[in-house]
């Protein structure tokens, strides 16, 4: 048995997607492909895979009953109105864009809290790649601040991150928060025009309230980079991570340094933007996880 | 050529040498002996704009919004500017800075990322701010493709574009190319130029920028900067005043404030010594200067080698966490 799925969307996010999709998580299918350019190259190379596609947008995926599950990679204003259609048609979203209707989700973390959820929201990549880190330092000892700099190739950078580039520092920051556990967070973002291109690189920054264990530390983040590589294979910390002295507003104090680097798995984004690979892996893993818990419930 | 206008960032770029401990007493000498001298334009932020305080960049002694406030009500005559770099600071610091005082804001950018700056710009007009454009590490970029970037902030409402050398790097003609491009495309904004003095042409450059248009240029006193410094704000009003250039600065004043106010509570004197060069001749970021000195003695690596190696990444503005990753990685070999 598997859960009817589709993607709305058939920019870059939307079709890297489609390819994370097809080499196939066993409980979803990927009933539709939904855009709203009938030119677009994600839809051409749609329909050349033989799935079945449609550039009619939200309404395609309405007028299917058959789908449950929707992955929207629109934009966070499209999303706005796609959520209450989607809920009031009982279809689960996936929500990739920034919009934030329903809870934040970073699958190692808070998956299992939400699978009853009809809308869950995917932050941004920098939170799907650091929020992780923050929240292994935080499971050991508690987070007084947490700062992450994630910095990525501007040419993987679309007109969406870059008109909107406020959201990824608020909505980043307060996933850090809620799920990354820290009391307080900051978040930077870099573009690098290097050529050729860099990989998505993030330095995540983590002062714990009070004396903490590092072995227990660097023992919890190293069990967390193996749960993230498990749907991201391109995740990695560059070295362990460095414990550091800074002057802090607490005082002089050992900072956590995590330097990670997320290489793309290529599926149809280039292997530099592992910034949009991170999204879509992390979607493809929550849709997963979602259907299972759907045809669970089914089976009891 | 005509008198340029003069934007003193003491308290901006100054903060860096400063390591962002600024007091509200040291804002309020500084900001008093400017505008007496006849500054028209004060910058008062944290080194790498509002909301930079932080783990990267170093934390601020005293809230910024409070230096900012004490500045303005300081200022008669002089407006009070600050910076914003869009990824670290937002359109709430912005609202913030502008209800404590700030006239003008300048927002930067890595001289290639202009279209990151379009949602600032907006509310900085919407708010009835004056508007400056900051293209950075603008040595990294040929002057047709900088006049485009200039364009698009433009676009979004920027009164000026400013050519902004952060790694100290340009060469006189390649400063004045860049700002003559820009003088040519922009069809309503004036053109500035920042300099950094790590190849000893911060003033050179400066002027090599007034000769080919520039209307508004930066200086610090004692150039009180990040790397090697900037363009001495005392020693521009001098040097134009001698050109027969200068736009109502007191001289004299300048030089008092810079020797009697500033030198005596400067850390160190900025100069393009070994490392302040090294940061020129590569072409990265002036302020990675204390932060690589820093990293070096760490993993015992010498800065300069942290710092070529940072210039054959293409590091960018704002990298200062890259340094941590050089310096382990030359630690290793």
């Amino acid at each position: 048995m598997t859960i009817k799925s589709a993607i709305l969307g058939s920019g870059n996010i939307g079709t890297d997607l489609m390819y994370k999709l097809l080499d196939g998580p066993e409980a979803l299918e990927l009933a539709l492909v939904a855009g709203i350019d009938p030119a677009s190259e994600g839809l051409a190379r749609a329909r050349s895979l033989g799935l079945n596609t449609s550039d009619r947008g939200i309404d395609a995926v309405l007028e299917d009953p058959s789908i449950e599950l929707v992955f929207d990679a629109t934009s966070a204003k499209a999303h706005v109105r796609h959520a209450r259609l989607l809920r009031e048609a009982g279809k689960i979203a996936i929500d990739l864009t920034p919009a934030a209707r329903g809870p934040y989700v970073v699958p190692p973390v808070n998956l299992g809290q939400h699978q009853d959820a009809p809308n869950v929201n995917l932050i941004t990549c920098g939170g799907q790649a650091t929020i992780p880190l923050v929240a292994a330092v935080s499971r050991e000892t508690p987070v007084r601040y947490a700062e992450i700099v994630s910095t990525i190739a501007s040419r993987s950078a679309g007109p969406g991150t870059r008109q909107n580039i406020d959201e990824f520092t608020f909505t980043t920051a307060r996933g850090l928060e809620s799920l990354g556990g820290a009391q307080q967070a900051k978040a930077i973002i870099i573009l690098n025009p290097a050529d050729p291109p860099i990989l998505m690189r993030n330095t995540v920054y983590v002062v714990p309230a009070g004396d903490f264990d590092q072995r227990a530390v660097c023992e919890s983040v190293e069990r967390m980079v193996a749960e993230v590589q498990s749907y991201v294979p391109g995740y990695r910390l560059t070295s362990p991570p460095v414990f550091d002295m800074r002057d802090t507003p607490w005082g002089e104090r050992p900072v956590v340094v995590m330097l990670l680097e997320v290489t793309g798995a290529g599926h149809y984004l280039p292997a530099y933007a592992g910034n949009l690979d991170i999204m879509t892996a992390a979607a493809r893993r929550v849709g997963e996880l979602l259907a299972q818990a759907r045809l669970a419930e089914r089976s009891v | 050529m005509k008198p340029p206008r003069i934007t003193d960032t003491t308290l901006r770029d100054g903060s860096h040498p400063m390591r962002h401990q600024y007091t509200g007493e040291q804002v309020r000498a500084i900001v008093g002996a400017l505008d007496e001298a006849g500054v028209p334009v004060i910058e008062v932020t944290h080194g790498d704009g509002l909301a930079g305080s932080s783990l990267q960049y170093g934390f601020s002694r005293q809230n910024e919004l409070d230096l900012i406030a004490i500045a303005r009500e300081t200022a008669r005559q002089a407006k009070i500017a600050a910076l914003l770099l869009p990824g670290v600071g937002t359109r709430q610091e912005l609202k913030a800075a502008a209800e404590r005082g700030v006239q003008i804001v300048r927002v930067a950018t890595q001289c290639t990322e202009a279209d990151i700056s379009e949602q600032h710009f907006g509310l900085a007009k919407e708010m009835g701010l004056e508007t400056v454009g900051f293209l950075m590490m603008s040595h990294m970029r040929p002057p047709e493709f900088l006049a485009e970037q200039a364009l698009l902030m433009e676009g979004y409402g920027a009164d000026c574009v400013y050519v902004v050398d952060s790694a100290g790097a340009l060469l006189p003609e390649g400063a004045a190319a860049r700002v003559r491009a820009l003088k040519a495309a922009l069809t309503r904004a004036q053109v500035g130029f920042h300099a950094h003095n790590n190849l000893g042409l911060g003033i050179g450059n400066t002027l090599a920028a007034l000769e080919a248009g520039a209307d508004q240029i930066d200086g610090t006193l004692r150039g009180l900067g990040a790397g090697a410094g900037n363009a001495a704000t005392e020693l521009l009003a001098a040097v134009l005043d001698r050109m027969g250039l200068n736009p109502g600065l007191n001289v004299f004043s300048l030089m008092d404030a810079a020797e009697y106010i500033v030198a005596p509570i400067m850390p160190f004197q900025p100069l393009p010594d070994r490392d302040g060069i090294t940061i020129g001749y590569a072409g990265v970021y002036s302020t990675f200067l204390l932060h690589a000195k820093r990293a070096g003695e760490r993993f015992g690596v010498d800065p300069r080698d942290i710092l070529m190696e940072l210039g054959r990444r293409q590091a960018v503005a704002g990298q200062e966490d890259w340094i941590l990753d050089v310096a382990l990685d030359l630690s290793r070999k």
